[in-house]
């Protein structure tokens, strides 16, 4: 992934992509525009790396430059590590979990192998198809073994981190969730609020559609239930499907523990009624209510922190007249979806690649309208390329060709921490925000730049220094999500 | 009593992991001081699926 990043940041290098030479891969290469004889001879375990430049020199001379980034820093093994699962089983028979992060279309039979072996799975790569996934799912709960993923992110197994996870202490708070930023902000908030997490469990996008029918959330709800280190249960996901949410509601009335669920994009009264369940709206709610219930408290009623206005005023203040729009741009899944969901409890319309409403679909997914807010981290911007939690380099760019835009007023990001993400992701971004505000200020205008980091004072980034990089550049800065996307809707609400 | 739940199996060892892929999942494991098997995975028959299906069929 790294090799991406130096290729890109050439001068006169308009793209890089760097794939193994699989079939699913080949047809990658093709939409972008790439095709040779060699490329189509190219096998599974060949890398390959494309570079689109603005002559030919320029893309010889990246391409040539490939060594020292290949080699660069890389200290020679001094033993040789296994080729395959069973390679890797017979080194360490008291294996417990397989991390798997090959590509999805090999994943899920060595995914198979793992349970064969009385493994869990974590199961990072993408493109698993749902046969797959359900299959897979169906094999573990007969073994009474856990997937978790296709697609996840990020679980906390015992205090231990997995994929993208942040620092947190230890505690009685045991959370089930369907998106691994999701998973980011409540365990990170959970931690920021002094209580801790006993068990986090990632369980893949799908795992609540009717057709998975939440085969790992139901096998985690067992978990959790019976683990007495957890006091408290929380899930975090989109809308289940009808079947699902009938069957899940089923096992909260059965549960012996508090549940706290926040299905993001879900009506507020879709689960109600239920004397140990709390139906929330967003991750701030459920981090409310799972602080509440852990003071012997029914439930919060607390709802977003309120904005301040003399701060709106402020800002309102130095926009030009022209600038009127909102521009969200996300590394964090979770974030675009749950800021779409706050921005329209409050009547305002917003378009989005990965939009809540299908009717928001963004027309172009690489250019602003209107208000818009983009998942950065969706295949269309991350296939062959490193994804933005990793690298901001195309963040950056899309920060500039936005803020060109004379009638955008604000610019919406996320940063990101933990382990595995960029060690300076608000580094990667001051300098295009500096340049976006000053070219706001010679218009007579004023961009406000509105940023939320999700991580804590545990992770291997330095939080404290991360948020001060962001203020130096003037941008305002939330610990959470929801309170920028309604500090946001406040913004556009009093404009109008 | 419930039947036993993979937590039950996992709380009571410490994790060790196998990691099929990416490198940087294994270091931030050695990070957290589990002890991981890194699989630097190349796939069987030259990544050809249907030769894969054909092999796991015989086999």
């Amino acid at each position: 992934m790294g090799i991406n990043k130096h290729l890109s940041s050439i001068p006169g290098v308009q793209q890089a992509a760097v794939l193994m030479g699989s079939e699913a891969n080949k047809a990658v290469f093709s939409e972008l525009g790439v095709q040779d004889a060699q490329l189509q001879s190219a096998q599974a375990n060949d890398l390959v790396v494309a570079v689109v430049a603005k002559s030919q020199q320029l893309a010889d001379e990246a391409i040539g430059k490939l060594d020292e980034f290949l080699l660069g820093g890389v200290q020679p093994s001094k033993t040789q590590n296994p080729h395959s699962f069973e390679e890797g089983l017979q080194q360490r028979p008291d294996s417990n979990i397989a991390v798997i992060s090959i590509p999805g279309e090999y994943a899920a039979r060595e995914a198979h192998k793992a349970l064969d072996a009385g493994l869990n799975v974590f199961l990072f790569s993408d493109h698993v198809t749902v046969e797959e996934e359900l299959n897979l799912k169906q094999t573990a709960a007969e073994k009474k073994l856990l997937v978790m993923g296709p697609g996840c992110g990020t679980s906390i197994i015992n205090g231990i981190g997995l994929g993208f996870a942040n620092v947190v202490r230890k505690g009685s708070v045991g959370v089930i969730a369907g998106a691994g930023t999701g998973l980011q902000e409540f365990t990170c908030q959970v931690h920021n609020a002094g209580l801790g997490i006993s068990q986090a469990v990632g369980t893949g996008g799908r795992d609540l559609s009717d057709h998975i029918g939440g085969l790992t959330t139901l096998s985690a709800l067992d978990a959790l239930e019976a683990d007495p280190d957890t006091k408290i249960i929380a899930i975090i996901s989109k809308p289940a499907g009808k079947l699902t949410l009938a069957k899940l509601v089923e096992r909260f009335k059965r549960c012996s523990k508090p549940v706290v669920g926040c299905f993001l994009g879900s009506k507020p009264d879709e689960v109600g009624g239920l004397a140990k369940y709390d139906h929330v709206a967003t991750i701030d709610e459920a981090v409310n209510s799972v602080v509440a219930l852990s003071q012997g408290k029914k439930h919060s009623k607390q709802k977003l922190a309120p904005v301040d206005s003399r701060q709106i005023a402020q800002e309102h203040a130095q926009w030009n007249p022209e600038q009127r729009y909102l521009r969200g741009l996300f590394a964090g899944g979770t974030f675009c979806y749950q800021s779409q969901q706050i921005l329209r409890s409050e009547g305002i319309e917003v378009y989005s690649n990965a939009p809540l409403d299908p009717k928001r679909k963004l027309p172009d997914s690489n250019r602003g309208h209107k208000h818009s807010l983009v998942d950065m981290g969706e295949d269309e911007f991350t296939t062959g390329r490193p994804h933005p939690m990793i690298d901001g380099t195309l963040r950056k760019q899309r920060i500039l060709s936005e803020s060109a835009d004379p009638e955008v007023a604000i610019l919406m990001i996320d940063i990101i921490l933990g382990f595995n993400a960029s060690m300076d992701p608000a580094g990667e971004l001051v300098e295009a925000i500096q340049v976006a505000r000053q070219n706001a200020s010679k218009r007579g205008g004023r961009l406000t730049v509105v940023a939320s980091v999700c991580g804590t004072d545990g992770d291997p980034q330095d939080i404290g220094q991360q948020m001060d990089q962001l203020r130096q550049a003037g941008v305002l800065v939330f610990r959470s999500n929801a309170q920028a996307a309604s500090f946001c809707a406040a913004l556009l609400k009093g404009k109008e | 009593m419930m039947a036993p739940t993979f937590f039950d199996k996992l709380i009571h060892s410490p994790l060790v992991v196998i990691n099929l892929g990416l490198k940087m999942f294994a270091d931030s494991l050695e990070e957290q001081k589990v002890e991981v098997v890194q699989v630097d995975w190349i796939p069987p028959a030259g990544g050809d699926k249907e030769v894969i299906d054909l092999l796991d069929q015989l086999l």
